[in-house]
């Protein structure tokens, strides 16, 4: 379709938008200064969102190196790959750079960064330096990430459980600390960052209930990461004061409690998968709708589901700690609210669902992988049912059938709407288009590789195999075989895209400003977008996912 | 279990087989709950390919009493669920009088028990069949779990408190046992067998392993050794509480309260006496944090016990 047709939905005559402006081609944002300075100083949205992607992405790569280690390592029942040390330092590692230097920051500060304005008719975020000072932050922390690789690792687990961090780890745990530490503060600045553009920036026009579903979720991960790192961030100091001056806190000899650490760590801690989860909700809920082209069912039961979930979100810590020692009856109430956040989960795959009855569905890289974003994410959430059963996790609990079932939500589910993000909004942010073949290709091998990596551990955990081990009984090497297989083809199947995704850099096609023909502010600027997005704000005159609809009576 | 490939734990007693039964049945209607979107999508992607025609006319796109039904149906089976498990749950915890007390003490990297009689394991625990049996859990260092799969149980020993855990395991066999919580360097070699024995086996395991005095005779002699009975002791002349028939009994606090004389109440006033100290006595008693191990402590209390009802504590 036009950029005309496009432009039209949102009520904007020819001469408005920078599209048809065709004397004065504005320069795009890639174009504006070719200097490092002028990428490292930069305060646009956008630059800094590629920043993020480039740092986010090595750090994926790198955890995912520690995590093709261990893989390898457990294809043999005593480990001979890694001594037990090693084995502890690399699961570490993996866990800490994978949940705080990816998982968190990966969807809301690349794509969050890149979209918010564009989706809401802004210039660019409310604090553009400030913006700029995250990213720096988020780089000071993965130098001390870095430092703590390089000076041999920690080996507390990325949950620093008390005692052993606070006296017996011999690692480097508070260098390791200082690192989540500091990356915590890019997120409070970035939630804060999206707060006020939110609240401050729409277009004129742009009312609540026009915000596109994606800006939605990052709003409720916002409020998420504003209320609860801070939280992080004071336990964090109490295991380094506690390592480095014995203050007790958590010293039973000194009448400290242990388990106060795990409240306090899992107050955040558990809020946290919801910054990891709820902007891959929003980032497919815009998939699916334009793969449909049709309006997202129940647009404000899906906008309400993630408020709803950030809300009830920080109800649930104590779901990690039912055989911890603590009461029974607070693990009762526990095991209630968990089941509770799971409504407004179901809620948005049953939209989805019903958001493809009678579309008209393209079969687009984007789209498969939201199907298999919603496949993997499906069978994480409901393992999560499981989990949440007091007396089946009582069984399961720290074994494999965790790792499987948090891998199927983080892994399956957040790497998957971010490749699938990567995918749809690829065309906008670099203004070329890519082989859409080799993208179907390496969303099937995804879904595939994931379910031959993961699925065996279900089955390990309710056999007795408990997590963080080095060697194990002979009798689980089968599924630790398939298990690492699997992982072979999903390691292929996650560095395929950075292949053809590069490769378009140079020779792609130039791409359109609306290549998939859909909806949202962002698909009215041409592909890549100008340095200030908009020439003049844009006015919103229709409600979101304005697609044409063929109504009973036919009223379109 | 036997096989190329095992897919299900074996099972040790009937509760394994509830929660085999409940996780089974849970998994039944997660996958009633789940079918239905993997098949739609499906089967909608096929159907309403872009290209093809298709009958595309369609009311609206918003129906709440649709949302709330699914929104709500789901839940409210669920919920029965969350009834059966947590009352499994609550069946774990709540401990049956006259259980056998088995002592668990967990340190970097190893497991120990302590029999009543005064046997002693380590990284291997024999137990009778049929017969109700509590752990009383103690850990010397950092968090251990005790997990055994064949039960279906486990749970953390958290340095500074005692938790305990019971079963009544049924099928004679050795399983697997293991720590569950990353505790160090050697974690996944923190591991052990689990024997259950018929109850005729088991005396006869008792009698053939090499043990001097009970539990409690040993606690007795360090009640001595360490100079508790200088204070404690019918002859002390120092005014210290008497610990005959204290175990279970009601204690009033300094500061008012009053706690009962329970297994964590008498642990803490051995390493932790200043935290909590009983009315009308002076802060005397020394810690004994640094000269007490945790059995020794648990060999202490099995001694405590064994005069619970033997003269109040006035
Ligand atoms: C090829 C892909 C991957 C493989 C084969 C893999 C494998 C593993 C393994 C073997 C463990 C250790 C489990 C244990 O012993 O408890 C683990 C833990 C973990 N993984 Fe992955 N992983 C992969 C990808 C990812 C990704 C992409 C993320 C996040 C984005 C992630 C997050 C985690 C976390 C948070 C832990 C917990 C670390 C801990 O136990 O402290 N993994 N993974
Ligand atoms: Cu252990």
């Amino acid at each position: 379709m036009s950029d005309l047709a496009t432009s039209d939905h949102y009520g904007r005559t020819a001469d408005d938008g920078g599209v048809s402006e065709t004397g004065t081609q504005r320069q795009s944002y890639l174009r504006a200064g070719h200097t490092l300075r002028s990428w490292l100083f930069t305060t646009d949205h956008k630059r800094i969102a590629i920043l993020y992607l480039i740092s986010i992405t090595t750090f994926f790569f790198i955890g995912g190196a520690a995590a093709a280690l261990m893989r390898a390592d457990l294809l043999t029942p005593q480990g001979d790959l890694l001594s037990d040390e090693g084995y502890n330092r690399a699961f570490t590692l993996h866990g800490v750079i994978m949940v705080w230097f990816f998982l968190i920051p990966s969807i809301p500060n690349t794509f969050g960064n890149f979209l918010i304005p564009l989706m809401i008719g802004a210039r660019d975020l409310a604090f553009p330096r400030l913006n700029l000072l995250s990213w720096y932050i988020y780089m000071l922390g993965g130098l001390f990430t870095v430092y703590v690789l390089i000076t041999g690792g920690v080996d507390t687990g990325w949950t620093f459980y008390t005692p052993l961090s606070s006296m017996f780890s011999n690692g480097n745990v508070v260098i390791a600390a200082t690192a989540v530490f500091v990356v915590g503060f890019s997120s409070i600045l970035t939630g804060l960052n999206f707060i006020v553009t939110v609240h401050k920036l729409r277009c004129p026009g742009m009312t609540w209930g026009r915000l596109p579903l994606f800006v939605w979720s990052h709003y409720a991960t916002s409020i998420i990461l504003v209320l609860a790192t801070p939280v992080l961030s004071i336990t964090l100091v109490l295991i380094a004061a506690e390592r480095l001056f014995g203050l007790g806190i958590f010293d039973p000899k000194l009448g400290g409690d242990p388990l106060l650490y795990q409240h306090l760590f899992w107050f955040y801690s558990h809020p946290a998968v919801y910054i990891m989860v709820l902007p891959a909700l929003g980032v497919v809920s815009e998939l699916i709708a334009a793969a449909a082209h049709k309006p997202i069912f129940g647009y404000w039961f899906v906008a309400g589901s993630s408020i709803a979930i950030a809300i009830i979100g920080f109800l649930v810590w104590g779901h990690h700690m039912f055989v911890s020692g603590q009461s029974m009856y607070a693990s009762a109430i526990f095991s209630l609210l968990s089941l509770v956040v799971a409504v407004p989960s179901g809620i948005k795959v049953y939209n989805w669902t019903a958001t493809l009855y009678k579309g008209h569905i393209s079969l687009d890289p984007p789209f498969l992988f939201a199907m298999g974003f919603v496949g993997l994410f499906v069978v994480g959430g409901l393992t999560g049912l499981i989990l949440a059963m007091l007396a089946i996790d009582v069984h399961v609990h720290d074994t494999y059938f965790v790792v499987a079932h948090f891998h199927y939500i983080m892994v399956g589910g957040t790497v998957s709407a971010f490749f699938g993000a990567l995918h749809f909004w690829w065309p906008k942010m670099i203004g070329r288009t890519y082989s859409l073949v080799w993208g179907r290709i390496s969303a099937a091998l995804i879904f595939l590789g994931f379910n031959l990596t993961f699925f065996p551990q279900f089955i390990l955990g309710y056999l007795g195999m408990p997590r963080r081990y080095h060697s194990y009984d002979p009798s689980f090497q089968v599924l630790h075989v398939f298990s690492s297989s699997g992982a072979v083809i999903l390691g292929a199947a996650y560095l395929l895209p950075f292949a053809y995704l590069f490769y378009s850099m140079r020779c792609g096609a130039p791409a359109e400003a609306n290549p998939w023909d859909a909806r949202g502010l962002e698909w009215t600027v041409p592909s890549p977008p100008p340095r200030e997005n908009f020439e003049t704000i844009p006015v919103v005159t229709r409600p979101p996912y304005d697609y044409p609809v063929e109504r009973e009576g036919g009223d379109d | 279990m036997s096989g190329f490939v095992a897919i299900w734990p074996g099972q040790a007693s009937a509760y394994s087989g509830q929660v085999d039964t409940l996780i089974l049945a849970f998994t039944i209607l997660i996958i009633a709950l789940s079918a239905p979107v993997f098949i739609l999508m499906l089967v909608f992607a096929i159907k309403y390919r872009r290209g093809k025609p298709a009958d595309r006319k369609h009311p609206v796109n918003q129906r709440v009493g649709l949302e709330i039904s699914w929104a709500l149906i789901p839940f409210v089976l669920i919920l029965v669920f969350f009834v059966w498990s947590t009352d499994l749950f609550f069946e774990l915890h709540t401990n049956p009088v006259d259980a056998l007390e088995i002592d668990v003490i967990a340190k970097q990297w190893m497991w120990k028990f302590q029999h009543p009689g005064g046997q002693r394991e380590i990284d291997e625990v024999h137990v009778p069949a049929g017969e109700p049996v509590k752990l009383t859990m103690a850990s010397q260092d950092v968090i251990h779990s005790l997990f055994i799969p064949a039960l279906r149980i486990k749970q953390d020993l958290v340095p500074g408190r005692y938790t305990s855990l019971w079963f009544t395991a049924d099928k004679p066999g050795s399983y697997a046992l293991a720590c569950a919580e990353f505790c160090g360097a050697e974690h996944s070699s923190m591991g052990g067998r689990f024997i259950v024995m018929t109850p005729t086996d088991y005396s006869a395991w008792l009698e053939q392993s090499t043990v001097d005095s009970s539990l409690a005779e040993q606690g007795a002699a360090l009640f001595r050794s360490r100079g508790c009975s200088g204070c404690h002791g019918p002859s002390a002349t120092v005014h210290a509480p008497s610990l005959e028939g204290l175990y279970g009994s009601p204690v009033p606090l300094e500061d008012g309260q009053v706690v009962t004389a329970d297994e964590q109440y008498l642990r803490d006033s051995i390493l932790l006496p200043q935290s909590q100290i009983a009315a009308g006595y002076p802060h005397i008693m020394p810690t004994f944090k640094s000269v007490l191990s945790e059995e020794e402590v648990l060999k202490l209390l099995a001694y405590i016990k064994s005069r619970a009802g033997k003269g109040g504590p006035q």
